[in-house]
């Protein structure tokens, strides 16, 4: 009884402090604007090295969507729509989720790692005593590296699963279907809306992963268990955080 | 006590402070005067809260009674902005040094530079070439922090606590693992700042005798208490048995030198049933 | 130096998601403004019954999509639907006794609203009515409707309508597949 009431009061208290941090970081955002350099560093850091990573899944997720629809497809002898249903899949879906949770792995982890180690060997309190603010110089040019990095992997992303090498490559170069009628089927059936709430989701899924990895990694007990822990926690809150508020979001968009 | 002073003279004082992290207790009403322009030491056993004290200094730990009072105001007072201001005012060298690891040596020294100044490249490459040549480190300015060892980076971490000429700078044990020589030109360094650039200087260290060579005044702090505090001569004199036994290092008397515990037969009686 | 190559990979990198932004929007998403961004008017009907019909829904003249279904509710007098769409005003010069059918796109596709033109001299403006419309077909009434008219030898005739309405569905399924070559 007890147990369960410390338990809930620490998961609300770790709740609170979380907002307390996130309120923190927004408010650092608009100084650590001033200093571009430190964002575009962390842009490399966040996105460009998860690049490789984002290219090669888009690619084998479009090649293998479009390979199971073309098989079903084709009983009703629809296969022309193979390209819609990989898009609108990709757009709506699979882009900014799958997207999100490798980014999550990828850039998470590290990120948590980073921030947590900076905490156990001092350079945040070095920081501090040095009267910089690590949440203007740290803190926050990683979140925005992050909010400017998952919309563009969840972009090339779906790129590359719907045009470049995913479902276009099986469905008109292995299966033979015609290219124009790939593109114009797509063409008629994704809307606008459907491309707004991925770029939206891709956004918000950037901002709670970074906000995770970061939280974790600034309250890490400074010793290796406490950043290993603050790395796996980091991975596991955030993939919860991303299904989670995919559906959330998909609901709130689509009604 | 430090009655003979006016307040004038106190850049730092520390009133009835009391601090604990979650179950023990630190500070238990403690007292520490730092004057200015004046080198002062803080001694005293292995896990009793020196880096402690200075981080609350700092401001960056909270008191739970009593207050600090730097230059007349008092730390945790004061807004965000006020206490971003007061530390720029202070220099820290850190006990691990505490490198930011994505820099070089030369970057570090520059970062408060450019983080608070807006001197040009030029001359900001001056004062950094400047203050590691004074801590020996010149030649290593494109090394990272990983490629330095543990005396080498609290030199470099030296060198940029006292890159802005702040007012005041916190030594947290400088001469761990520095061999004779740097030891040698580390203290002379201390002395110098103090003397020349009138630096006010807080000196926390184990090296007794070194310490006590160039200090001004010292305080000795034990269990939460201070224990004595004087001149350097005073100190070598005491009568306190605590002090004593501090200096000369006897394992044996009041100060426990193990961390509280059960007596040892006990536990080991206790295990062997 | 080093800063500097990492400088043009970021740049790089952005290019790039930026690039695929754009291609996301002009090639595969129809980035089509007819009755958003450009000027439109409104008319509005009356049907009977609007089946599966939506906000949002196209409207189109022998195919071509001049508009979209702005607002639909129930008339209060006549318990009709009244939908109101709005059309582009490049199409200002439709007449005004043009007929509103709903259809559906394919066999199990979206409905939208089909605009056949008559000949008036008048032109639809906004706020004018279209006065002849047809409502949706909903598949159960109609095999209802024919199964009521048919109640004596019931068996042999179903079976039959049946068959004539699979044939009607099969070529109107190839009459849309024959439209995207
Ligand atoms: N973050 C913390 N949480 C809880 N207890 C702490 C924390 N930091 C330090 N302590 C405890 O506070 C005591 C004082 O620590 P502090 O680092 O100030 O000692 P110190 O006097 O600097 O020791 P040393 O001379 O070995 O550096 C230690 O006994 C330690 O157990
Ligand atoms: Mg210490």
């Amino acid at each position: 009884m007890t147990g369960s009431i410390a338990i809930i009061s620490n998961l609300l208290s770790g709740l609170g402090r979380a907002q307390f941090f996130l309120f923190n970081i927004l408010s650092a955002i608009g100084p650590a604007l001033l200093r571009p350099r430190i964002i575009v560093r962390q842009i490399y850091m966040i996105g460009v090295q998860s690049l490789v990573i984002i290219v090669i899944s888009g690619m084998f997720i479009g090649m293998v969507l479009a390979l199971q629809m073309a098989n079903t497809l084709d009983r009703f002898g629809a296969e022309d729509s193979v390209g819609v249903i990989v898009a609108l899949a990709v757009i709506r879906e699979l882009g900014p989720v799958v997207a999100g949770l490798l980014f999550a792995g990828r850039a998470g982890s590290a990120l948590a790692a980073e921030i947590g180690l900076m905490r156990a060997t001092d350079q945040l309190s070095a920081m501090e005593m040095m009267a910089v603010d690590p949440m203007r110089r740290v803190v926050a040019p990683r979140f925005i590296a992050g909010l400017i990095s998952l919309p563009l992997l969840t972009a090339i992303f779906s790129l590359m699963a719907i045009g470049v090498a995913g479902g276009h490559l099986i469905a008109v170069d292995l299966l033979g279907g015609d290219s124009g009628t790939y593109w114009s089927q797509i063409h008629a059936n994704v809307e606008l809306s459907d491309l707004r709430q991925c770029f939206v989701k891709a956004g918000v899924f950037g901002m709670v992963v970074n906000w995770i990895a970061m939280y974790q990694g600034y309250n890490a007990p400074p010793t290796s268990e406490g950043v290993s822990n603050a790395t796996t926690s980091t991975v596991v809150v955030s993939s919860l955080s991303i299904l989670a508020l995919d559906f959330v979001l998909t609901a709130f968009m689509f009604s | 006590m430090s009655g003979e002073q006016t307040s004038e003279d106190l850049l730092v004082s520390v009133r009835e402070l009391n601090f604990g992290y979650a179950n023990r207790v630190i500070y238990d009403g403690i007292n520490v005067d730092i004057r200015r322009g004046k080198v002062t030491a803080i001694m005293g056993p292995s896990g009793t809260g020196k880096t402690t004290l200075l981080r609350i200094i700092g401001g960056q730990w909270h008191p739970s009674h009593g207050q600090v009072l730097f230059d007349g105001v008092d730390v945790h007072r004061e807004s965000r902005r006020g206490l971003y201001r007061l530390r720029q005012r202070m220099g820290m060298l850190f006990q691990n040094g505490a490198l930011l690891t994505d820099l070089t040596v030369f970057e570090n020294v520059a970062y408060p530079l450019r983080e608070h100044t807006k001197l040009p490249d030029s001359m900001i490459r001056d004062i950094v070439l400047m203050k590691l040549e004074a801590v020996g480190l010149r030649g290593a300015r494109d090394l990272y922090p990983e490629e330095l060892s543990g005396g080498m980076a609290r030199r470099v971490a030296l060198a940029r606590a006292i890159a802005l000429d702040p007012d005041m700078v916190m030594y947290d044990e400088p001469f761990t693992g520095q061999d004779p020589i740097s030891m040698g030109v580390l203290m002379r360094l201390i002395r110098s700042l103090n003397q020349s650039l009138g630096i006010t200087s807080i000196v926390v260290s184990h090296d007794v005798g070194e310490v006590l060579s160039i200090s001004d005044y010292a305080y000795i702090v034990s269990a939460g208490k201070v224990l004595d505090h004087g001149t350097p001569d005073q100190i070598r004199n005491s009568k306190s048995e605590l002090v004593q036994q501090f200096l000369q290092g006897r394992p044996d008397g009041p100060i426990p030198f193990h961390y509280k515990a059960e007596p040892l037969t006990s536990e080991l009686m206790g295990d062997a049933q | 130096m080093q800063t500097r190559s990492l400088e043009i990979l970021v740049g790089f990198f952005v290019c790039l998601g930026v690039a695929a932004v754009f291609v996301m929007t002009f090639r595969v998403a129809s980035l089509d403004t007819v009755g958003r961004g450009e000027g439109t008017y409104s008319v509005s009907g009356v049907f009977q019954n609007i089946g599966g019909l939506k906000v949002g829904a196209s409207v189109t003249m022998a195919g071509v999509k001049i508009g979209r279904v702005r607002d639909i509710e129930i008339d209060p007098s006549s318990f009709q639907a009244r939908v109101s769409i709005d059309i582009s005003k490049r199409y200002d010069k439709i007449p005004e006794d043009t007929s509103a059918k709903i259809l559906t796109a394919g066999l199990l596709g979206d409905q939208y609203i089909g605009l056949e033109p008559g000949g008036m001299d008048d032109y639809l403006a906004d706020g004018s009515e279209l006065t002849l419309t047809q409502g949706a077909l909903v598949l159960e009434n109609l095999i209802g409707q024919f199964v009521a008219g048919q109640s004596d030898s019931k068996e042999d005739k179903l079976a039959e309508a049946i068959g004539q309405l699979a044939d009607s569905l099969k070529s109107s399924s190839e009459a849309k597949q024959g439209a995207h070559p």
